[in-house]
């Protein structure tokens, strides 16, 4: 039974040798000019080390807000784009209103500036 | 087309929906708050109207037994958006006043009103969940409306981290009953049901869950600050529709998932958490100062009476829950809204019952109205909430439950002391300091006087009993 795991193996060791290769060959034949930026792990352009508690501007979380909008829709249309056929036209006038009601929140979002970050998102007050 | 039967069985609750979504657009858009203001009203108006149609329509259930119509879920709907109709009426001017007026106030209050019709029609454990998440989570956003400032900030952090808190138990609870029986509607679930460890854990959690949202003794923490540090008009529509919703939502539950299994005996443990919350309600009331934290805890009390007419678990029981739910929600509102009235000629600390001394006088009609409806709450006839009391606690004496009532009077009769002390402020004592009172605005005048005229009114209308309120409740039980 355990023979059946080998293809794994060596899969895992040519792997491991390739990374191996590949990197010892880009350090090899190209420029090394190390610094202190290059050498910092990689946190998608942040700084990886600080203060735990940190400020971030609420931008940030009206754009995840917004992330949360295209997620949901995501969770409901693969399910009904499956058995789309067998759910039929009531199903599809149900999702058509899902959607709008998704879309509505979306376009209340961008229209009092979430993605505007050169200003100051508002309520829509006075 | 089944689809749009159903959707008429749910008319008052999609109304609201739509009317929430064209109102957020109104407030991306900037449109005048008037207008959205006047918007919700017709909207809430319509869906009242069509609310009361149903009260008389047949019952069933619709959208694959997700939700109930016709009887007590048709009431539960009238009264929410009964409720959500008095609270905006009155909050215009205040929230104008205390210059926490925004454009979305509306919308939130419809998207929260769609959510408690949901939870008062629920007739599956799932819509169950999903009513009173879309609630809750208007209600958060309603609770810190008066950002900026510390207690605003505190009510609202408290609502937040509670009610998740409180929602775990209701999902945990609802996982285990499907988990014992496999079902999640009500009707299969009672079908199913045995006195299994697994599903009498589900029940009980799901009790925290409700226990909770109604604010029963020994999970009330949260009311008292969470009242206070919400916008006055708005702790109306708190401690009014969202209860009112919860309740029902209570009355279906116990009367069609869990009405008669054997081993499972409810009536005792909710005899023991209406006691614990009747007379911690009326105990904590009698100290406080704020007459905003007075309602809260009145409210917690109120919570105890009706929790007595569940405890009695007859069909006459429910009756008097209902009936005292419609009771309390047109006194309650009153008696907020004359509160608002007085807090927004000045800061946010007037509502300080020493402050109140001498006001009775400064303008007549708003201190006749409160003590009118501190009266009902009382519950000292000819006021409706007198009937209200008597229906739930006559409901237990008969189911022999002779004891819980003998506390319930008991305890209605310390809470004289807190209600008529606000009464002794506004006529018996001499002002430190003169206060000019603003006029109120005609229509905020008027609907305060309608409710108080309702507050009498049914308080008087059982001596001709054709057709009244009580009559037409009772034939849902």
């Amino acid at each position: 039974m355990l023979e059946n795991y080998i293809p794994i193996i060596v899969l895992f060791g040519i792997a491991i040798v390739l990374a191996i290769i590949l990197m010892s060959l880009s350090r090899l034949l190209g420029p090394y000019r190390p610094n202190k930026n290059k050498l910092n792990p990689y946190e998608s352009g942040m700084d990886p080390v600080g203060q735990a508690k940190e400020r971030y501007s609420i931008g940030f979380y009206l754009v995840a807000m917004e992330f949360i909008v295209f997620d949901l829709e995501v969770i409901f249309l693969y399910p009904w784009a499956v058995g789309f056929l067998d759910l039929g036209l009531e199903a599809f006038f149900a999702m058509t209103i899902f959607i709008v009601i998704l879309f509505i929140g979306l376009w209340y979002t961008l229209k009092i500036g979430t993605l505007d970050f050169s200003m100051k998102p508002t309520l829509a007050n006075r | 087309m089944d689809y749009l039967y159903d959707l008429n069985t749910f008319l008052p609750a999609t109304i609201m929906a739509a009317a929430g979504l064209v109102a957020i657009l109104m407030a991306a858009y900037k449109a005048r708050i008037g207008n959205i203001f006047n918007f919700t009203i017709v909207a809430l108006v319509m869906a009242l109207a069509v609310s009361i149609r149903d009260l008389f329509g047949p019952d069933g259930t619709a959208f694959f037994d997700m939700i109930a119509y016709g009887g007590t879920a048709a009431f539960g709907a009238f009264l929410v958006t009964l409720g959500t109709l008095f609270c905006v009426v009155i909050s215009r001017d205040y929230l104008e006043a205390i210059d926490h007026h925004y454009r979305e106030v509306y919308a939130m209050i419809l998207f929260g009103s769609t959510g408690m019709v949901g939870l008062a029609v629920s007739n599956d454990l799932i819509m169950l969940f999903l009513g009173v998440e879309t609630m809750s989570i208007c209600l958060y956003v309603l609770a810190g409306l008066i950002k900026g400032e510390k207690i605003g900030a505190e009510s609202a952090l408290k609502y937040v981290l509670l009610g998740a808190f409180s929602t775990g138990f209701l999902l945990y609870g609802i996982a285990l009953i499907y988990g014992a029986t496999g079902a999640t509607s009500y009707a299969v679930v009672a079908g199913a049901a045995e006195a299994t460890p697994l599903f009498l854990a589900g029940t009980a959690l799901l009790l925290v869950g409700f226990f909770f949202k109604i604010s029963a003794v020994p999970f009330h923490m949260w009311t008292p600050d969470v009242y206070q540090g919400t916008p006055t008009t708005l702790t109306a529509y708190f401690a009014t529709a969202s209860k009112a919703a919860s309740f029902i939502a209570l009355v279906l539950v116990l009367s069609r998932m869990i009405p008669e299994i054997e081993g499972v005996e409810l009536t005792q443990l909710l005899q023991v958490i209406a006691i614990l919350t009747m007379i911690v309600g009326n105990l904590i009331a009698l100290v406080q100062d704020n007459v905003k934290r007075m309602l809260a805890y009145s409210s917690i009390a109120h919570a105890g009476y009706i929790l007595v007419g569940l405890a009695a678990g007859t069909p006459e029981g429910y009756t008097g829950v209902l009936y005292y739910l419609f009771a309390y929600t047109i006194m309650n509102i009153g008696a907020f809204g004359v509160i608002a009235y007085y807090e927004r000629n000045h800061a946010l600390d007037f509502t300080d019952v020493h402050n109140y001394a001498g006001l009775g006088y400064k303008f007549p009609v708003m201190g006749v109205l409160l003590s009118v409806f501190l009266f009902s709450l009382i519950g000292i006839p000819p006021f409706v909430g007198f009937l209200g009391k008597y229906y739930v606690f006559a409901a237990a004496v008969n189911a022999g439950l002779v004891t819980l009532a003998v506390i319930g009077v008991l305890a209605s009769a310390a809470s004289v002391f807190y209600y008529l002390r606000v009464m002794v402020y506004l006529y018996f004592r001499e002002p430190h300091k003169e206060y000019q009172l603003v006029r109120p605005g005609a229509l905020f005048k008027y609907s305060l006087i309608l409710l108080g005229i309702l507050t009498l009114w049914y308080g008087i209308e059982p001596i001709f009993p054709t057709d009244s309120l009580i009559e037409l409740i009772s034939t849902y039980y």
